[in-house]
């Protein structure tokens, strides 16, 4: 009999008034007991209405009603048929809006908790059996990809599993991409990114660090040196400024650079780390965002007394998860909305000493469909700040871009492709991710790096037809 | 892993380190710059590339022992390895037509202006170098220099080897001496190099700079290396680090340098505690 329960079985979590003074994760995974029981929740419907949430395949079904019968390894190796990352997937994937939207369940009460069983499937295989080694029969056809991101490792994963020679190229000295330097600790703890790093390097995936294409090494060069295709997964890593007096007084940061030094360079960890990171009494964060949320969150835990998030327009018209407004607003973060800045105040030797604010009001709807925010006349005034952290947004690096003749992108830097493959305006190169799409999700990326996979695999195979 | 090839002491403080990195190595270019990291707990810091061997596959690196990451840097020795170190990063330097310049190097700064003057020799351009130290202990790469300049003039603050006093003084002697310069290469310190580019400004003459701000990545993803540039944003680590002299903002950089002075401070004195108290 299924368990009929209205909610979602509870996910443990961290304490709010101690997790925002430590960097350890917030929700702290369910037990055994609590899987099975959750799993009992799922209907297994026969026409399968998750899966068509899902970028990335997962057999949804096929995997619940294992962990249901306890049979934990089994639902782990499911799920890994089409998925490489599921202890990522199951933490950051915004189920919401994908596979639970579609859960029967979700009609009359909560959806089944799809992501925590991932997510737990995923843990317990990794606390409990040793890592795969898999033998693939190679076909010693060479493929290069650009960034070692959720879109990167995905294409790279499933290329491997088809017998291709998979070389990651990533300019950071540690791989991951967004899910390294991006996401921080207390959301996706870095030891787990690793881990399911090393299992796409199981599949016999190579990845080179410290490899800026474009940079050490040209796209065109790639070709050069015996690579029949490369998809290009190099993400969003520009980040955009407002624009507005004051941006390059001291103490203002890119959410990019903060979260950066804290993520990638442990700079929560200094002096036992040497990157430091500067946290003012009072920060104030700009956007809207996760990426918002995130380094708000982690400004939080970094001391911070009052940690105020800026955005323009309301609550309902933020782009950040549910669930990450839910947390932040536990941890004490100050939510204040329909806010814009108009400029940074500094100190005569050129610290942050206070943000001026307009107060906004909602007008018609913009081309997005959300409500066009309008200043309101005669509301500015300024808060206390020392620390402005700007997360309003990142677009593609041009890096590639300048230095691949004939590789078309659109004005705002993103690669033009072809939906379905990802091919790009070059027979042989594909692109994925965010530097398709502008800043998206990781699950996103995910799927158009496993469809671009798809695609080389096709064009490779039909190259060497012709060529026959 | 990158191994260090060779290990030189320029002076007491800095050092130089020729190493073995094939993939930074064919593809360098004077004006260009290296992120390196010394070990799992060390920060990512930009070297600019002070020379390179394409066959050998190696980069020449030159730095001063100024704070625990340069020292842990220059503790390493010949054999040993550097962990991370990628590159080659920003723009390689774009001189235009030039028929004379005027090459100037401020302390440590001389081994950045060095692949300059180089470079600038090997195009046919005729070149007046001038490189300045505070004492004569702290003098680097003299004979080098010599080598690719058409004359080499040296000064030190305190007039203990070749002219006393700043390169400014001698770049204006040497403009008002009726030296025709259409181009003025100035890396060193920030105020020397708004000192210098203030001075060619009254002149008309072209000046390029070399900044060295903050940086985290080194390409345009931190957006740390923020430079006012003809009151535009500019990254120093994708649309530099070489800028035209007289339009860069030298006050804003020379703030922007001082953000984190007491972590350096700090990093510094626990480092060295830690090895005073190994002894």
């Amino acid at each position: 009999m299924p368990n009929m329960s209205l909610t979602k079985v509870k996910m443990p979590e961290q304490n709010p008034n101690e997790r925002n003074k430590n960097f350890k994760e917030v929700a702290t995974g369910y037990t055994e007991e609590m899987a099975i029981e959750e799993a009992k929740r799922c209907l297994e419907c026969k026409t399968k209405p998750c899966m068509k949430g899902c970028p990335v395949n997962i057999q949804i079904p096929e995997f619940i009603s294992l962990i249901a019968e306890g049979k934990f390894e089994e639902a782990y190796l499911k799920i890994t048929e089409t998925n490489s990352l599921p202890a990522i997937c199951g933490r950051v994937c915004p189920q919401e809006s994908q596979c639970e939207m579609y859960c029967v369940r979700g009609k009359k009460g909560e959806p089944v908790a799809i992501g925590r069983l991932e997510r737990f499937a995923a843990d317990w295989f990794m606390v409990n059996r040793k890592p795969k080694v898999h033998k693939i029969k190679k076909n010693g056809i060479k493929v290069a990809v650009v960034g070692s991101g959720p879109a990167g490792l995905t294409c790279a994963g499933d290329l491997a599993k088809m017998g291709y020679d998979v070389t990651i190229f990533e300019a950071f000295h540690t791989p991951g991409g967004v899910l390294t330097y991006g996401i921080p600790e207390f959301r996706l703890p870095k030891k787990l990114v690793q881990a399911e790093i090393d299992n796409v390097r199981n599949l016999g995936v190579k990845i080179m660090t410290n490899m800026v294409i474009g940079k050490s090494i040209t796209v065109e060069e790639l070709r050069d040196e015996g690579y029949e295709a490369v998809f290009i997964g190099s993400g969003a890593g520009l980040p955009s400024f407002m624009g507005i007096p004051g941006e390059n007084l001291n103490g203002v940061y890119s959410a990019n650079e903060f979260l950066t030094r804290i993520n990638l360079m442990k700079a929560y960890m200094y002096p036992e780390v040497d990157t430091p990171v500067k946290v003012a009494e009072n920060v104030a964060v700009v956007g809207g965002g996760n990426v918002a949320m995130d380094a708000a969150r982690s400004a939080k835990r970094l001391g911070a007394e009052k940690v105020y998030i800026v955005y323009r327009r309301s609550e309902k018209e933020m782009p950040a998860r549910v669930e990450e407004v839910h947390h932040a607003k536990e941890e004490g973060i100050i939510f204040k909305l329909l806010t814009n800045p108009t400029r940074i105040l500094g100190t005569d030797d050129g610290w942050v000493k206070g943000m001026e604010c307009v107060e906004m009001e909602l007008g018609e709807p913009d081309e997005s469909g959300r409500r066009r925010p309008v200043p309101k006349k005669g509301s500015e005034h300024v808060i206390d700040v020392g620390t402005v952290i700007i997360a309003i947004g990142q677009s593609p690096n041009p890096l590639i871009k300048s230095t691949t003749p004939g590789l078309e992108t659109h004005k705002w830097g993103g690669i033009i492709t072809d939906e379905e493959t990802g091919v790009t305006s070059i027979p042989w190169v594909f692109a994925g991710g965010d530097v398709v799409t502008g800043a998206a999700t990781v699950i996103l990326a995910m799927g158009a790096g496993k469809k671009a996979a798809a695609a080389i695999d096709s064009y490779i195979k039909q190259k060497a037809e012709k060529d026959d | 892993m990158y191994k260090i090839v060779k290990k030189k002491e320029l002076n007491s403080d800095v050092k130089l380190m020729v190493v073995d990195a094939p993939f930074v190595a064919r593809k360098a270019e004077p004006g260009q710059f290296v992120m390196l990291r010394v070990n799992e707990t060390g920060e990512r810091i930009p070297l600019t590339i002070a020379d390179y061997d394409r066959e050998k596959g190696t980069i020449t690196i030159i730095f001063q022992e100024v704070g625990k990451t340069t020292k842990l840097l220059g503790a390493l020795e010949e054999g040993e390895y550097i962990l991370d170190f990628a590159g080659p990063l920003g723009k390689a330097s774009h001189f235009g037509e030039v028929k004379k310049a005027a090459v100037i190097g401020g302390g440590l700064g001389t081994a950045i202006a060095y692949p300059q003057a180089k470079k600038l020799n090997s195009l046919g351009v005729s070149v007046d170098t001038i490189i300045g130290f505070r004492n004569k202990g702290l003098i680097i790469l003299e004979e080098e220099m010599r080598e690719v300049s058409d004359r080499l003039f040296v000064t030190t603050d305190d007039g203990s080897y070749g002219i006393g006093g700043f390169v400014s003084d001698v770049l204006k002697n040497l403009i008002e001496e009726g030296n025709k310069y259409d181009l003025v290469v100035a890396i060193g310190p920030l105020v020397m190099m708004k000192v210098v580019s203030n001075l060619t400004k009254e002149y008309g003459i072209k000046t390029i700079v070399s900044m060295n701000p903050v940086m985290i990545d080194g390409t345009g993803m931190c957006g740390g290396c923020r430079v006012t540039v003809g009151g535009k944003t500019m990254f120093a680590c994708v649309d530099g680090p070489d800028f035209d002299g007289h339009q860069v903002d030298f006050d804003e950089a020379i703030r922007r340098q001082a953000m984190y002075k007491d972590e350096e401070k700090q990093s510094l004195k626990e480092h060295e505690c830690k090895l005073e108290g190994t002894v």
